[in-house]
């Protein structure tokens, strides 16, 4: 009969001499203290091949790289904030400086090559600062939004109990509105303007945000490395730092991209209403509400501000649909 | 060499009492978790355990799944807060100006069982390793050290495997981490909750022998839990056998093993499968599922599953007799008491 553990140990490359206890511990091997020693710093795992270690950003940008999709449309992205940003250099025309007589002109009338609008400025000078606009109305409620949102559901993840429902339950009250009607409800409430607009825009992503979050804390708070760090001693604000956030942050960030989009189009959703940025200030949903009267004399130019919002939350969304790919990988 | 010292290790100078006193007594552990929506219902996960850990000794638990061997231990680090009972670690009252939980965790540490999700995923090993140490107030740099030293230890070549993230590792080799993790911060005692239950037989063996390996090294004691009886036989000095939140047999190895007293612990030990297959195992030695722990039964609690049960099982509770000195095997079954009214009342 064989001994359970000799069977063992042969196979685990244990070397075993006649005697199975033996092979049961390395520092029985025979011999007197000195030589057990000298046996000592062997690296049982060493033979592995050296495969190239990525950390984890490292390997998302590795996926990137070969998403060639993603890459086209974040090239297009780029374009667009680079137009924006470079606005002031790149507009052929002063776009607030109105003319009676070029009003509503076709593409490429006198060197207005995208054409003119009601007032006859400058629709290409309009669209590159209008940009400008819709890119901020993107941006800064998006990131407000994750930074408040995140902390309120890591906050309430990790603490858990009456803390987290408390938290939950508000953040449900706002979620029974569509967000839409929320956005509109909260600008129509302080008025328009573009703060205004934000502030309302932020408002209705806190939830979303809050309740990303929330679920990627509760995961990793139940898993046993958390619990192994506090049997270390670390206090929750440490754990919270080294351990939840850096397993918050990958889904808090997939999904902000992902609002980004949206959130251009309930910026130019309230603009459009009237509730967002004010005349004359270009911004494309503003655009698109005044020109929709002349849709029947330059239908062409009447189009361009709604291309605009299309074209940069679509790339936004793909864009955002590669990143998840690319990150929103179980390890 | 100290005179105490068995076999020549050297006194661990944070030792207090000696090597006679006992590393760590729990008394009366009790914890019961409140069961949702039910009201008043509790699940009786431990139910008034006490035992010791000696100095330099391997306490092995065993027991069904449910019985409370890792709320047991979670326990012991307070990660779980007790209802009932009390825990001394070297003399020191735990939880107590004596003996804070934070200074309980810079003398205890804890390797659990599931080893892909005791490493934080985001997070190299060699800092998931260094982590303990630099919270206990070790330099980064320090601790870095430490942790690429642990790797060493625990037979992974540091400069190969610290930078790697855990889902680049293996079973085993991610429990050797763990393993590392636990002993960066230099504990004087390990919990290792069913450490190697998850990893298949010849890992087994590697992970067996080098917690054998480290526990000579470090001076360490273990408290070892377990379902696997071999595995348990094989690094056990001493032995709790726990059945639905209980402690009913308690002692050395060896004659736990051959000669148990206790009609769960032989029920345990006969379900396990011979190497010889002529003596096949032909029926379960012990049928049916554990009780529910919202309702344990009443008196002994095995008495539902048990051949040997009788009106004075139902009735009484059995105690756990007093397992240190002339005594260090006990158990708490009726028919081990003359005083029970139990009819085979066999020798004591």
């Amino acid at each position: 009969m064989t001994d359970y553990f000799s069977v063992i140990s042969a196979k685990a490359g244990i070397k075993s001499d006649g005697d199975p206890t033996l092979a049961l511990d390395p520092h029985l091997r025979g011999g007197d203290a000195a030589t057990r020693r000298q046996t000592e710093p062997v690296y049982e795992e060493q033979a592995l091949p050296a495969t190239r270690v990525r950390s984890y950003w490292q390997s998302v940008f590795y996926r990137l790289r070969h998403d060639p999709v993603t890459l086209v449309f974040g090239a297009i992205v780029l374009l667009i904030v680079l137009a924006a940003v470079f606005a002031p250099l790149l507009a052929p025309f002063d776009p607030f400086k109105e003319s009676i007589v070029a009003r509503l002109k076709p593409f490429g009338w006198r060197g207005h090559v995208l054409g003119t609008d009601e007032l006859g400025r400058d629709m290409l000078s309009r669209l590159l600062f209008g940009g400008r606009v819709s890119l901020l109305m993107g941006v800064v409620p998006v990131s407000v939004a994750s930074l408040i949102g995140g902390m309120l559901g890591v906050l309430g993840g990790f603490v858990g109990g009456r803390t987290n429902t408390a938290i939950m339950r508000m953040m449900d009250v706002f979620y029974a509105f569509p967000s839409v009607l929320l956005a509109v409800a909260i600008a129509g409430a302080m008025g328009g303007g573009m703060a205004n607009g934000m502030l309302a825009l932020t408002l209705v992503f806190i939830p979303p945000m809050c309740r990303v979050a929330e679920t990627a804390t509760t995961q990793v708070r139940a898993l046993d490395f958390i619990e192994a760090a506090r049997a270390s001693g670390a206090r929750t604000m440490t754990i919270i730092r080294y351990h939840v956030l850096s397993n918050v942050l990958g889904p808090v960030f997939i999904y902000a991209s992902s609002l980004v989009s949206v959130s251009i189009l309930l910026a130019s959703g309230l603009s459009f209403l009237g509730l967002g940025v004010r005349p004359p200030v270009p911004d494309w949903g503003l655009m698109l509400s005044t020109l929709r009267q002349s849709i029947y004399v330059v239908p062409l130019v009447c189009a361009l501000p709604g291309l605009a919002i299309f074209i940069t939350s679509i790339c936004c969304n793909l864009v955002s649909d590669g990143l998840r790919a690319a990150m929103d990988v179980r390890m | 060499m100290h005179p105490l010292s068995p076999d020549g290790l050297t006194v661990d100078p944070r030792d207090r009492g000696g090597l006679l006193q006992p590393l760590l007594i729990a008394r009366g552990l009790r914890k019961h978790f409140p069961v949702k929506g039910s009201g008043e219902k509790t699940v009786k996960a431990v139910d008034g355990v006490s035992f010791t850990v000696r100095k330099g000794e391997t306490l092995g638990i065993v027991g069904e799944s449910g019985c409370g061997k890792s709320t047991l231990a979670r326990l012991l680090l307070h990660l779980v807060v007790p209802d009932a009972g009390e825990l001394v670690f070297d003399g020191d009252l735990v939880d107590t100006r004596e003996l804070p939980v934070d200074a309980l965790r810079r003398q205890v540490q804890i390797v659990f069982q599931d080893s892909y999700s005791s490493l934080n995923p985001r997070m190299p090993i060699r800092d998931s390793v260094a982590f303990g140490p630099f919270v206990q107030g070790k330099k980064k740099q320090q601790a870095r050290d430490i942790a690429c030293e642990m790797l060493g230890k625990v037979g992974l070549d540091p400069d190969v495997f610290g930078p790697r993230y855990p889902h680049e590792l293996s079973g085993g080799q991610k429990q050797r981490v763990n393993i590392a993790r636990a002993l960066a911060t230099e504990p004087r005692m390990v919990i290792l909750d069913e450490p190697v239950s998850a990893l298949d037989k010849s890992v087994e063996a590697q992970v067996l022998n080098l917690l054998r390996a480290l526990k000579r090294q470090f001076n360490l004691t273990y408290l070892f839990i377990s379902h696997d009886l071999n595995v348990v036989r094989y690094l056990s000095d001493r032995v709790l056998v726990m059945y639905l939140g209980r402690a009913v047999e308690i002692g050395p190895i060896d004659a736990v093993f051959e000669r148990p007293r206790h009609p769960y612990t032989r029920a345990l030990l006969a379900s396990r499968p011979s190497m010889d297959p002529a003596q096949r195992i032909q029926e379960a030695p012990i049928s049916g599922d554990p009780p529910n722990p919202i309702d344990p039964p009443s008196g002994c609690r095995f008495h539902t599953r048990c051949r040997f049960a009788e009106p004075p099982c139902e009735k009484t509770d059995p105690a756990l007799g007093v397992w240190e000195g002339s005594q260090p095997h006990v158990v708490a079954c009726h028919m081990h008491d003359v005083a029970s009214g139990h009819s085979r009342l066999a020798h004591v």
